[in-house]
């Protein structure tokens, strides 16, 4: 085969390529209408008028919906689509193992529990504050904390190399966790923070539009990811993105060429960390209630999967590995509901429990070993880091 | 005097691996540093460069004592390494390379002239210009990791074994246009095994066994040198 052929298949089966191709006022008006697609995600009138057959009676057909909480399902997803965009700052552009970036979450959610909670122990007890804040307001708090917490996890650890930052990452979400669970100073424990805030807004009939119902909540964290896709973006193709790179690639070879390797480190880190806070405060304005169990360590194995799977190092990576991690095991749950896939099964007197959502991580373990042997480069890869991995294998099993 | 190494000693954990290690490099020259593995001869690169903190001891450079300076302000100064195993970028394109290998500078219109001054240097890289780092031979990325330094447009240019690894023409190369950038005016301080031709090429050249600089001289004095020619060069 000529190299023109393998470039001609290759032009024909990259869509990104194609995508690239198109007059830029097309590639506005495609990314637009997938936009507006996506906000219409969880309504009814998605499926009805773009021909996906309902079935009688009411609610959506689970083969491709997750049932009637599909708004829930989305927004969850939502959220960890954040926390996988941050930990790829972190881990996909400058290369830092994070084990604990769930840590982040937490700081977050309590941030905004703490403080827009009525019931908070920061009014109730300290007289630290008269009356709860407002839910936005504490978001940028909320951020500037979790930033803060990565800095000074980030200030000893990322002058080391290679597992240490691993050992301590991990280290640090579980020591917020325990700490949360054991003392009662002021995030109690396991009772947790009840009756924390929502963002704000009414309706035009003046019902508040943040509150049982999930379709809003997973507008926001839309719209939040759109506005963090874009930032991300941007850095990554500055001088600060380049410099994550290089330490990425070869952290001595980019201190060679005079990139400050440890500022660098530190900022991607940092970023990282916000964009996690900042999930864990849209979590919160949800979630009405925040308690320790929630941090539990598999959340943050759940993220580090979720970028490994979409491709360490590419956004729609990240988003993809985000929506695959929370979604495939709703989705298998109501599939395996039509099916009539038991939640549980007997074996003598054992209860063994079954369901697709407490399987999920052996289905994730399989799905994993499947991808990194079949496709290590992840779902949807950056070409840079294919290239990159390409390189490690040759240094490993060197071709001749 | 450019570069003006006074006394140092180095450290991993509790092993020395340098012994007072004093010597100079004066503007214009190419210095070699030759002597068998585990001399210490790519220790004294590290330490020079910054990826390697000094125990004790002063590193000048134009008289300014810079062995506290950050390993990335000391490339700001005029100091760049290429490093040992080349260590070029994997993923990104050669021309990415060079961009990186000016990280620290500012003004477009001079990078370019510098990437076309290196591109005639090495009409290789020019072929290979988007293609990926990882993807060059030894050679190629020996070619790309002496140009990447290049474009710091750097003082002094310190060369870790340019020639490791790689096939004798290729070497042979390497070294003619290694002489060729110190007639453009770049010193250079180059650390090598192949002493034959580190020796045949260099104004003058230091000899390390241990941790310890045993003998200096200029190059052709070294290359005929009883001692040093039974040591490394391979002649009784």
């Amino acid at each position: 085969m000529t190299t023109e052929t393998v470039k001609k298949q290759r032009w024909k089966l990259n869509l990104r390529d194609r995508f690239q191709d198109m007059p830029k006022p097309a590639r506005i008006a495609a990314m637009v209408v997938f936009v507006v697609l996506l906000y219409l995600l969880p309504t009814k009138a998605f499926y009805e008028n773009l021909g996906f057959p309902i079935p009688m009676g009411s609610g959506y057909l689970p083969l491709y919906t997750t049932g009637s909480d599909m708004a829930g399902v989305l927004f969850q997803c939502g959220y960890y689509i954040l926390l996988a965009l941050g930990l790829n700052v972190v881990l996909g552009y400058a290369g830092l193992l994070d084990l604990g970036f769930f840590g982040f979450f937490a700081v977050g959610a309590y941030t905004v529990a703490l403080l827009t909670s009525p019931e908070s122990k920061l009014i109730t007890e300290y007289n630290w504050l008269e009356s709860p804040w407002p839910w936005l307001l504490t978001v940028p708090i909320a951020i500037a904390l979790a930033m803060l917490s990565g800095v000074l996890l980030g200030w000893p650890t990322l002058r080391l190399r290679g597992d240490y930052l691993a050992i301590v990452t991990l280290g640090f979400a579980e020591i917020i966790r325990i700490v949360a669970k054991n003392q009662d100073w002021i995030l109690n424990g396991d009772r947790g923070i009840p009756s924390v805030g929502h963002p704000p807004g009414t309706w035009p009939d003046g019902e508040p539009i943040f509150e049982l119902e999930f379709t809003p909540y997973y507008w926001l964290v839309l719209t939040v990811i759109i506005g963090v896709i874009f930032l991300i973006r941007n850095l990554a193709n500055s001088r600060v993105g380049r410099a994550w790179v290089a330490i990425r690639e070869d952290e001595d070879a980019a201190e060679l060429m005079g990139v400050p390797t440890f500022k660098f480190k530190l900022w991607a880190f940092a970023i990282g960390a916000a964009i996690g806070g900042l999930s864990g405060s849209l979590w919160a304005g949800q979630a009405n209630f925040v308690n320790s169990a929630t941090f539990s360590l598999e959340n943050s194995i759940l993220v580090l999967a979720a970028v490994l799977l979409g491709g360490a190092g590419s956004i729609g990576g990240a988003i993809l590995g985000g929506f695959l991690v929370i979604y495939l095991p709703e989705w298998l749950r109501s599939v395996g509901d039509v099916f009539g896939w038991p939640t549980q099964v007997q074996v003598g007197n054992i209860h063994i429990d079954v369901s697709p959502t407490s399987l999920r991580f052996v289905i994730f373990g399989a799905l994993l070993i499947v991808v990194m042997i079949y496709r290590p480069q992840g779902l949807w890869p950056n070409r840079r880091r294919a290239a990159e991995l390409k390189d490690r294998q040759k240094e490993v099993a060197p071709v001749e | 005097m450019l570069l003006e190494i006074d006394d140092i000693t180095l450290h991993y954990g509790r092993i020395q691996a340098l012994h007072g290690i004093s010597l100079h490099v004066n503007e214009g020259e190419v210095v070699a540093l030759i002597g068998a593995n585990g001399a210490g001869k790519s220790t004294i690169m590290r330490a020079i460069s910054g990826l390697r903190a000094v125990s004790s001891g002063a590193i000048r450079f134009n008289g300014e004592d810079i062995s506290k300076v950050r390993a990335d302000l000391r490339v700001a100064r005029g100091i760049c390494q290429a490093p040992e195993g080349r260590g070029v970028f994997p993923g990104m394109s050669v021309q990415e390379n060079l961009e990186m290998g000016a990280y620290i500078r500012r003004d477009s219109a001079a990078i370019a002239q510098d990437m076309e001054r290196v591109f005639g240097l090495f009409p290789r890289l020019l072929e290979r210009r988007k293609q990926a780092g990882g993807t060059l031979s030894g050679g190629e990325q020996q070619m790309l990791a002496v140009g990447r330094a290049l474009m710091a447009r750097p003082k002094l240019l310190l060369l870790d074994e340019p020639s490791m690894g790689l096939a004798p023409m290729i070497i042979q190369q390497i070294f003619t246009i290694i002489t060729e950038i110190n007639q453009q005016g770049t010193t250079v301080l180059l650390v090598e095994q192949n002493a034959q031709q580190a020796l045949s090429r260099a104004h003058r050249a230091y000899v390390l066994e241990t941790g310890n600089i045993v003998k200096e001289g200029t190059g052709a004095d070294l290359l005929h040198d009883p001692a040093v020619k039974a040591a490394y060069l391979g002649v009784a």
